[in-house]
């Protein structure tokens, strides 16, 4: 079912007015780029990775509400987390965002914030915006340089 | 009681009566998202209209075979159908001769045909060919690919804030390496309608040969390709209302006998043995394999179609329709136009403060209202104007004022929820 108000909701559009952890990182040691061919978007991804943990991410870039709001709140989520628990959250998100079978009740307790781009699934043309921000930050937690395509 | 509401006047219903032609178009009968569809990206591809899809049916049921082949009396009957096609597009365009039109999937291969054939064969490194900032990346990267392998050097005229081609610059661009101008007739992103003519004046003062990208021109305006004089032009059916799949590169017999084949094949050749090939006389030579026949033969309906309404009508009503539109899109907030040239093709390339094109595509979709939102192929152009993208909205001859209005009412929408 379309609705409109499963896509932009009021968390959404908040982070995409306001996001957080916008701006360069001054001592980061891991970044990378991220790129949606499709609409010509582009972002950047820092972080500071310290121990196996990350101390602090950031972002960058211009783009629509539902990456800008992608990013925002994955940059709030994966702090303090180890390095492999942000992946494995990167693939429950694009679980979350790509697989046809709606999200459980659990799921979304889980995914915190993260839940309310749940809607993005009934949008296909959008999961790549919403995704593009953590094909990103994984590419920078595993240290790939060359810049991350969402096509 | 009430009293009957007064006549209202009606901006469409003067030279040309969309609301009837619409009735042409079964997909316009469609719902989107359970409201009616209003179809505003038509520049990317146009709505086929009963006349063509009848006509692609029928040669599937009753006018089917290889063409150019058969000794049979179908296969006859299908190879006059699609050299009827060719007549009518040469009549269409006003071309000199029918061999000088060429089948191709669509402008991108007409492009890459021109680009491979005529560029491998006359052009050398130090050559140069000018394009213009307008440019569809089709009529960009096929050149690039050349330069790749030989060394020539392309040169962009640039445009100034209105999106209009500078053409001073474009005039000092030509000088003694000047091999080819490849320059679009109008711009799929901003509509601006390119002063061709004089681009051509110039190019041939200096014995330099011009290809026209007319995709976007062919569907809204008389193209007289004698008139015009270029030496090639380039146009996909799709955009044309006809199917997708064909297109025509029409190029002067002169070069085109002087060009060797693009691609081989059957049907391009005279005899063939081991040894050597002798190739077929044009258009033959430049068409290898079996063509997209019924493609073909439906642009032929589609231009029988174009030709039964006006095309001088066509393009009066898209003229008004681009007018009311502009003025109720300027009246949304935080709203700026993309490409504000003197003269424009119903294209209207604009972005909004307060979202995102693609957020203003996807909430338009909500409404039912189709736009095309991105960098159009075309991002070199949207560099010149320091945007990633833009959200377009272009019209065909079946859209009224009410698409227009719709469009600025489903704007309303994307500032109430990014308000």
């Amino acid at each position: 079912m379309f609705d409109l108000k499963d896509l932009y909701q009021e968390v959404i559009i908040d982070h995409s007015k306001r996001p957080r952890h916008f701006g360069k990182l001054a001592g980061q040691n891991r970044e990378a780029e991220g790129y949606n061919p499709l609409c010509g978007d582009r972002l950047t991804v820092e972080l500071i990775v310290e121990d196996g943990i990350v101390k602090d991410a950031a972002f960058e870039g211009a783009g629509c509400a539902i990456s800008t709001a992608s990013a925002s709140l994955m940059t709030d989520m994966v702090r303090g987390k180890t390095e492999a628990e942000a992946q494995a959250l990167f693939r429950q998100f694009q679980s979350l965002v790509t697989r046809n079978d709606p999200p459980t009740e659990d799921e979304l307790l889980e995914l915190e914030k993260l839940a309310a781009l749940a809607g993005v699934r009934a949008f296909p043309s959008r999961v790549k915006c919403a995704t593009l921000a953590w094909h990103t930050l994984s590419a920078a937690l595993d240290r790939r340089n060359a810049p991350v395509k969402t096509e | 009681m009430t009293a009957p509401a007064p006549a209202r006047k009606n901006p469409d219903a003067g030279v040309f009566d969309a609301r009837r032609a619409r009735e042409d178009f079964p997909i316009l009968k469609t719902a989107a998202h359970g409201k009616p569809l209003v179809f505003l990206d038509s520049a990317a591809s146009a709505q086929k209209p009963r006349q063509v899809i009848d006509a692609v049916a029928h040669v599937y049921e009753a006018e089917y075979a290889n063409i150019h082949r058969g000794v049979y009396e179908l296969s006859e009957r299908t190879t006059a159908a699609f050299e009827d096609a060719r007549e009518k597009i040469r009549a269409f365009l006003n071309a000199r001769e029918a061999r000088e039109i060429i089948f191709v999937r669509g402008a991108t291969e007409a492009i890459n045909l021109v680009a491979q054939s005529f560029g491998r064969a006359f052009l050398k490194e130090g050559d140069e060919i000018v394009l213009s900032a307008l440019e569809h990346h089709s009529n960009i990267v096929p050149w690039q690919i050349l330069r790749d392998m030989t060394g020539i050097v392309l040169r962009v005229a640039p445009v100034n804030d209105a999106g209009e081609i500078e053409m001073e610059a474009y005039e000092k661009l030509l000088n003694a390496r000047t091999r080819l101008v490849a320059i679009a007739h109008v711009s799929n992103a901003i509509g601006t309608v390119t002063p061709i003519r004089e681009i051509i004046r110039l190019a041939h003062a200096k014995g330099v040969p011009v290809l026209v990208d007319g995709c976007q021109a062919v569907p809204h305006q008389k193209v007289d390709l004698q008139a015009l004089d270029c030496d090639f032009y380039a146009f996909s059916g799709h955009k044309l209302y006809g199917p997708s799949g064909i297109g025509v590169l029409y190029g002067k017999a002169e070069h085109l006998e002087a060009m060797p084949p693009y691609q081989g094949g059957g049907d391009m050749i005279r005899s063939v043995t081991f040894e050597k090939t002798d190739f077929n006389v044009i258009p033959h030579k430049f068409e290898a394999g079996t063509p997209h026949i019924a493609g073909a033969i439906g642009l032929g309906a589609a231009i029988d179609y174009l030709e039964g309404l006006g095309l001088a009508d066509i393009a009066a009503h898209e003229q008004a329709l681009l007018q009311h539109a502009t003025a109720r899109l300027s009246q949304v907030e935080g709203l700026r136009i993309v490409g504000t040239a003197a003269e424009k093709s119903s294209i209207l390339s604009f972005t909004l403060a307060a979202a995102h094109p693609h957020d203003i595509g996807t909430i338009l979709d909500g409404e039912g209202i189709a736009i095309r939102t991105g960098h159009h192929c075309a991002q070199p152009l949207m560099d010149r104007f320091c945007v990633a993208a833009t959200a377009r909205a272009s019209f065909g001859l079946y859209n009224t004022t009410e698409d227009a209005d719709a469009l600025a009412e489903g704007l309303r929408k994307v500032l109430e929820i990014f308000g």
